[in-house]
C-alpha cells in the first residue's frame, strides 16, 4: 500500500491544485475583457498614436549628425527646419515650415555685383539665399531655457553633485522657453563644423557654403588647443560656436538668416528642408556640455531640443520612446490640396485646420515580426512602423497570396497603401573592371559595352519584382525615379539598350539577341573567343549566404547565356571595403533620395564623384566626359524644360553605357488601423505625425470586441489534471496490489 | 575556506584578463574601428573627415597593442587596448559606442532580466525535479514510459518553436496574455506569464531525463532497498535518501547558473520585448557596440566565476564528506 499510499498523500494537494484553477478559472470568467493588452489600463481610450520601432532605438538625434531613417520620425517631429514638403502634394513639393516663404537667391560675380536672375550657372560666384524666419515661434518647454525671478538659468552652471537621479528631463522640475531666432540656425551650421560633432554631413555642407571648410579647420585647431590644456578636463568644456563665427552663415537680424552658397547650385533649398539644418539653441548645447551630463545619458542624442510640433518626455533605450505634443506649438494648418484621389480617400478633410491632431505618440521596441504584427491585428498597434513602409508592403504581399488573409485584413478594415518612392535599387558594373568595365582601347570599350547590354538583357527584372518583391515595386528604365523632374513614363523613358517596344509595350529583348551581343563582345556561346575557357562574372554580394535563392536566381538568369556567376558573398563591411577600393566586378546597392531632384540621382553617375578615385558616392566609377559635361550644365538649372531635356540626355548615355542594370524602384507601403485618419505613405516627407488623426473610441470599441479571451481550455486543464491525477491513483494502486509473481489471483490463494 | 576561496578569487582575475584580452582579439579580428565608425554613423553619406572624428571622440584612434609612435610605457598604455582594459578591472564599465553610461544601463536592465530569469530558474529546477521525482516513482510503468517520452519530444523541439507557438496559442488564439512587452512593477506580471511557462517548457524535457537518471541511479543503491526494507514511505525514500544524495550533481549545474541569472536571456528578451541584459547584450552585438560587448562578456565571466565558487561551496553543505582541502 505504499505507493497508493504516496499517491493518496499528494492526492490531498489535488483539492488545493482543483480549487486553484477553479479560482483562476472563475476570476478569468469575470473577466469577459481584453487581458492581454500590451498597456497600462485604460491607456487605448486616449488620443495617443500607438507604434513600433524594429531593432534598436535611434541613435543619433543631434541634427547634425542624425541621417538614418529610423529617426526621422523623431527628428522631424521635433525640429523645424526651414522648409518641408507639403504632405500630400507629388510631385514633392518644397513649402516652409519655420521659413515665412521660399525665395530665390540672388546671385553675386567674383566681385560681389549682383547678376541677373537668369545668368549662366558657371558666371555666379555665390548665391546668396535670404530667409525670413516666422516671428513668434517659441521652443518646447527645456531645463537648459529655465530662468529664475532674476534671469539667470536656473541649471547653469550646475554643480557636479546637482544631478544627482536626474537621468530625463521629467527629473529637472524647472523648464522655460524662448523665440526662436535666425542665430540659431547660425549655431546649427556651425555645429556641423565642429569637431565635437560627428556629422555625416559637414563634407557635402563645407563644400557648398562659403567659408565653412576653412571654419572646420579654424575650430579643429581651437579644440586642440582646449585639449592641449594641461587641465584634463578643459577639453570637455563647452566650445562656445558664438565666439567664433564665419561668413558663410549669418543672421542679419533676429529673424533673417543669410546663407551664402559657391556659384549656383539649386538643389541647395532641398538641405534646409533636412534637419542637419535645424536650429539649435545655444542654451541646450551649454547645457548639455556640463561636466556628469554624458554620464546621465542627457545629451541632445537623447534628449533633443526644437520648436517642432512635438518634443521628447520618456526616452528608454531599446524599450520606450514618447513624444508628446509641444504646448508652446503655434499650430500649422493641414494641407488643402493633394491628388487626385486624396479627396475620395478622406485625406483633404482636415483641410486648413491646425496640427497636430494627437497629444501623444508612443514607440515601442518590438524587435520580432511575429508579436509586431500579431499586436497590430489585435489593434495594439494604430501603425506598425512610423519610418518605414516594408510591413505595410508585406501585407499587401500576403493579401494577394492569400484570401484568407485578404478577407482577415478587409475585416479589420485595414487601410493598406503603396506608393513608388524615390529610392532605386540597382545592379552596378564596375568601371575599372577589365571584362565588365570601360575598357582599354575603343574596340575593347565596345565589346564590354555589348557585354554589359548582354548580360543586361539575360536578367529579368520585371521576374525578379515578381518574384522577390511580389510586384512591390517598379522596373528601373533608368536612373531617375517616379516623382522626379526627368522621369519619363513608358515609352518615352524606354531602355532600348535592353527593351524593344511592341503594339505600344516594352518588352524585353530575346535571349538570342543577347547572346549575339555576346559573341560579338568576343564570348560565342559563354566562352572565352581567345582562351576558349567559359565566362565567369563575379557578383559581389553583402547580404551573407542566407539569401541563396536570389543568388540562385541570378545564376540561373546569366545561365540563360552561358555566363557563369560566382557569387563572392561578404558581409557589409568587406563589401564596403571592395566597393571603396573598386574591385568589385558586379555589385547590387541602393539610393535613398535625399530630395526629390535628379541631380540626387544622377551624382551617382558623375565621373568625379567615383568612389575608388575620389571617395565619391558612383559606385561603379562611371566616367563619361559628355554625361559629365551635362551634369556640370545640369547642376546649374532651376527646373525646367531645359532641365528636363539635360536629364534625358544623360538617362539615355546612362543607357547606351550600361553601367548599371537600373534594377527597380520598390514602392513604400503603408498600413494603417481603420481608426487611423489621414494617413498616406511616404518616404520623402518625414513629419508624417503631425497629420496624422485617430479616433481613440473606435480603436477601444474594436480592441474590446478583437481580444474576447478564450477561457474554456481553462476547464480542459482541470479535466486533464483529475484524468492524470486518477490515472496516477489507478497504477500506484495496482503495483501496490501485485504480487511477486505478477498475478493478483494466485496471491490470494492460501 | 578562506584560503580557498581567496586562491579562487585570484586565479579568477587572471581568467578575466585572459577574456578581456581573447574578447579584444576576436572583436578587432573582424571589425576594425573605421567598420565600427561607419556602421555606428550610418547613412548613406559617411565620409573619412566623419569617421576620423568618430574615432577621435571614443578614442578608437589609438592603436590596438602597440604605440610605436610614443616613447617608454606610453607604448602600451597609449593603446586602445590598455585604456580600455584597465577601467573594466575595477568594474569601471565606461561608455558604450553611443555615449551611454553602460554601468547605469546595466542597473537599469537587471530588475527585468532578474524579473524573467528568477522565476523561470526557480520553477523550472522546481518543476524539473518534480517531474523526475514522479517518472522516478512511477519507474517501470506506462506512467513513466508516456513521461519518458513525453520529455524525449520536448527536448528535440527547438527552443524557437515554443516561443513562436507560445505567442501563437496563448496570446494570439487564446488572448489570455500579450504578445510581448514589459511594464515597471507588479504589472509586468502578466508579461512575464508566457515567457517563464516557455522557459520551463523548453527546458523540462532535457533536465527532466537528467535528473531522473540521477534519480534512478540512487534509486537502484542499497540504502534505498535498505530504507524501503525499514518501512519508510516512499515519499520519506524520495525526498528523504534519493533527492538528497543526488543534490550533488545538481548543485554543480544549478548553483554555478545563479550570478549569471543577472545576465539575462538572449532569446527569451529580445521576442518577448524584455529590456534585460539579454537583450542588451544582443542589441549590442547588431550594432558592433564593442564596449558594450566587452562589458558583458567581462561581466557574465566574473559572474560565472563566482558561481563556480558558489558551487564549490555547496558541495560542502551538500554533501559533509567533501572538503577544500
Amino acid at each position: 500500500m505504499l505507493a497508493e499510499a504516496a499517491v493518496l498523500r499528494g492526492a490531498r494537494f489535488f483539492p488545493v491544485l482543483a480549487g486553484a484553477l477553479l479560482m483562476l478559472a472563475a476570476m478569468a470568467g469575470c473577466s469577459r475583457g481584453p487581458v492581454n493588452s500590451p498597456y497600462a489600463q485604460q491607456e487605448v481610450q486616449e488620443n495617443v498614436l500607438y507604434t513600433a520601432f524594429t531593432q534598436r532605438s535611434p541613435k543619433y538625434l543631434d541634427p547634425a549628425s542624425s541621417y538614418s531613417s529610423d529617426e526621422t520620425p523623431f527628428t522631424y517631429s521635433i525640429y523645424e527646419p526651414l522648409y518641408g514638403y507639403d504632405y500630400l502634394a507629388r510631385p514633392y513639393k518644397l513649402i516652409p515650415r519655420a521659413a515665412e516663404a521660399i525665395d530665390p537667391p540672388i546671385y553675386l560675380d567674383a566681385q560681389g555685383n549682383r547678376l541677373p536672375d537668369d545668368v549662366a550657372g558657371e558666371q555666379v560666384a555665390v548665391s546668396v539665399y535670404d530667409v525670413r524666419i516666422k516671428p513668434g515661434i517659441l521652443y518646447q518647454p527645456h531645463p537648459a531655457l529655465a530662468r529664475d525671478a532674476a534671469g539667470d538659468y536656473r541649471y547653469w552652471p550646475m554643480p557636479p553633485d546637482a544631478l544627482q537621479g536626474k537621468f530625463s528631463m521629467s527629473d529637472f522640475e524647472h523648464t522655460g522657453t524662448r523665440e526662436l531666432h535666425a542665430d540659431d540656425y547660425v549655431y546649427a551650421f556651425r555645429r556641423l563644423a565642429s569637431p565635437r560633432v560627428v556629422s555625416p554631413i559637414y563634407g557635402v555642407m563645407a563644400s557648398h557654403i562659403v567659408g565653412l571648410r576653412e571654419y572646420g579647420d579654424q575650430l579643429k585647431q581651437a579644440d586642440q588647443a582646449l585639449r592641449d590644456n594641461p587641465d584634463a578636463a578643459a577639453h570637455r568644456d563647452w566650445l562656445d560656436l558664438r565666439q567664433i563665427g564665419f561668413d558663410g552663415v549669418q543672421a542679419l537680424d533676429a529673424h533673417t538668416l543669410r546663407i551664402k552658397v559657391i556659384g549656383k547650385y539649386p538643389q541647395f533649398k532641398y538641405w534646409l528642408a533636412m534637419t542637419f539644418t535645424a536650429p539649435i539653441p545655444w542654451e541646450a548645447d551649454r547645457f548639455y556640455h556640463q561636466p556628469g551630463m554624458a554620464e546621465h545619458n542627457l545629451s541632445l542624442n537623447t534628449w533633443p531640443v526644437g520648436t517642432g510640433p512635438y518634443m521628447m518626455t520618456e526616452s528608454i533605450v531599446n524599450r520606450r520612446h514618447v513624444l508628446e505634443r509641444n504646448p508652446n506649438f503655434r499650430g500649422e494648418p493641414y494641407p488643402c490640396l493633394g491628388e487626385s484621389q486624396d479627396r475620395e480617400a478622406g485625406l483633404l478633410d482636415d483641410c486648413g485646420k491646425l496640427t497636430p491632431f494627437i497629444d501623444r505618440v508612443v514607440f515601442s521596441l518590438e524587435k520580432e515580426s511575429v508579436p509586431l504584427m500579431g499586436k497590430f491585428l489585435q489593434g495594439y498597434y494604430d501603425i506598425p512602423q512610423a519610418d518605414r513602409g516594408e510591413y505595410g508592403v508585406a501585407m499587401r504581399v500576403a493579401a494577394g497570396d492569400s484570401a484568407e488573409k485578404a478577407a482577415l485584413y478587409a475585416d479589420r478594415g485595414l487601410q493598406l497603401r503603396s506608393s513608388t518612392e524615390a529610392q532605386q535599387y540597382y545592379l552596378g558594373f564596375n568601371w575599372l573592371d577589365p571584362v565588365l568595365g570601360v575598357g582599354d582601347t575603343p574596340e575593347q570599350q565596345e565589346k564590354n559595352r555589348k557585354l554589359r547590354q548582354a548580360v543586361s538583357i539575360a536578367v529579368d527584372w520585371e521576374q525578379y519584382v515578381s518574384i522577390f518583391l511580389n510586384d512591390e515595386g517598379q522596373v528601373a528604365h533608368g536612373p531617375v525615379p517616379p516623382g522626379v523632374l526627368g522621369y519619363q513614363e513608358l515609352p518615352e523613358g524606354l531602355n532600348l539598350q535592353v527593351y524593344a517596344l511592341e503594339n505600344g509595350r516594352a518588352v524585353r529583348r530575346p535571349l538570342d539577341e543577347a547572346k549575339r551581343l555576346l559573341r560579338e563582345a568576343g564570348y560565342p556561346d559563354g566562352r572565352d573567343a581567345r582562351t576558349g575557357k567559359p565566362l565567369i562574372l563575379h557578383f559581389d554580394w553583402a547580404g551573407g549566404m542566407g539569401s541563396s535563392a536570389m543568388l540562385d536566381w541570378m545564376r540561373r538568369q546569366l545561365a540563360a547565356i552561358n555566363v557563369q556567376l560566382e557569387v563572392r558573398a561578404t558581409d557589409y563591411n568587406r563589401f564596403q571595403d571592395k566597393m571603396r577600393n573598386g574591385t568589385a566586378q558586379m555589385y547590387m546597392w541602393g539610393w535613398v533620395a535625399d530630395y526629390p531632384d535628379a541631380e540626387n540621382f544622377l551624382f551617382l553617375l558623375y565621373g568625379p564623384n567615383a568612389k575608388a578615385k575620389n571617395g565619391g558616392e558612383n559606385a561603379s566609377n562611371y566616367a563619361n566626359p559628355e554625361f559629365d559635361r551635362l551634369f556640370d550644365q545640369m547642376r546649374f538649372l532651376d527646373d525646367g524644360p531645359e532641365k528636363e531635356a539635360l536629364v534625358h540626355k544623360m538617362v539615355a548615355i546612362a543607357q547606351h553605357d550600361a553601367p548599371w542594370m537600373f534594377g527597380y524602384f520598390p514602392k513604400s507601403g503603408g498600413a494603417y488601423q481603420a481608426w487611423v485618419g489621414n494617413a498616406k505613405p511616404t518616404q520623402m516627407v518625414r513629419n508624417t505625425l503631425q497629420y496624422y488623426r485617430i479616433d481613440p473610441d473606435l480603436r477601444a470599441r474594436k480592441i474590446e470586441a478583437w481580444n474576447v479571451p478564450r477561457w474554456w481550455p481553462l476547464w480542459l486543464l482541470a479535466a486533464l489534471a483529475a484524468v492524470g491525477a486518477g490515472l496516477a491513483w489507478r497504477v500506484a494502486r495496482a503495483r501496490d496490489r501485485a504480487t511477486a509473481l505478477g498475478n493478483t489471483d494466485s496471491a490470494s490463494q492460501p | 575556506m578562506i584560503r580557498y576561496i581567496f586562491r579562487r578569487l585570484c586565479y579568477g582575475v587572471l581568467i578575466l584578463i585572459g577574456v578581456n584580452l581573447l574578447t579584444f582579439v576576436l572583436f578587432f579580428a573582424v571589425n576594425t574601428p573605421d567598420d565600427m565608425a561607419r556602421l555606428s554613423i550610418g547613412g548613406q553619406r559617411v565620409s573619412q573627415s566623419a569617421i576620423d572624428r568618430w574615432k577621435t571622440e571614443r578614442g578608437y584612434d589609438k592603436p590596438l597593442f602597440l604605440n610605436t609612435e610614443a616613447s617608454g610605457t606610453q607604448q602600451w598604455t597609449d593603446t586602445i587596448f590598455f585604456t580600455r582594459s584597465v577601467p573594466l578591472l575595477r568594474f569601471d564599465f565606461g561608455f558604450s559606442d553611443e555615449g551611454r553610461d553602460i554601468g547605469y544601463e546595466i542597473g537599469q536592465r537587471m530588475g527585468p532580466s532578474l524579473a524573467l530569469a528568477l522565476p523561470t530558474f526557480v520553477m523550472g529546477l522546481f518543476v524539473c525535479i518534480a517531474f523526475a521525482l514522479l517518472l522516478v516513482f512511477f519507474k517501470g510503468t506506462r506512467l513513466d514510459f508516456a513521461g519518458v517520452v513525453i520529455c524525449v519530444v520536448l527536448l528535440s523541439i527547438s527552443g524557437l518553436f515554443y516561443i513562436i507557438a507560445g505567442q501563437w496559442l496563448f496570446a494570439k488564439v487564446l488572448r489570455w496574455v500579450p504578445y510581448s512587452g514589459f511594464i515597471d512593477g507588479w504589472e509586468s506580471l502578466r508579461f512575464l506569464v508566457l515567457p517563464v511557462l516557455v522557459s520551463i517548457v523548453s527546458g523540462l524535457g532535457a533536465q527532466s531525463r537528467f535528473y531522473r537518471t540521477l534519480f534512478l541511479e540512487e534509486a537502484g543503491k542499497d540504502y534505498v532497498r535498505t530504507a524501503r526494507a525499514k518501512g519508510l514511505s516512499e515519499r520519506l525514500v524520495l525526498f528523504r535518501h534519493i533527492l538528497r544524495n543526488a543534490m550533488l550533481p545538481i548543485l554543480t549545474g544549478t548553483v554555478s547558473a545563479i550570478p549569471l541569472l543577472f545576465m539575462g536571456s538572449l532569446i527569451s528578451e529580445s521576442f518577448f520585448g524584455i529590456p534585460g541584459l539579454g537583450s542588451y547584450t544582443i542589441d549590442a552585438i547588431n550594432a558592433q557596440d564593442f564596449s558594450i560587448v566587452r562589458a558583458m562578456v567581462f561581466l557574465g565571466s566574473a559572474l560565472y566565476i563566482v558561481g563556480l565558487i558558489l558551487a564549490d561551496i555547496s558541495y560542502t553543505l551538500a554533501d559533509p564528506r567533501i572538503r577544500f582541502e
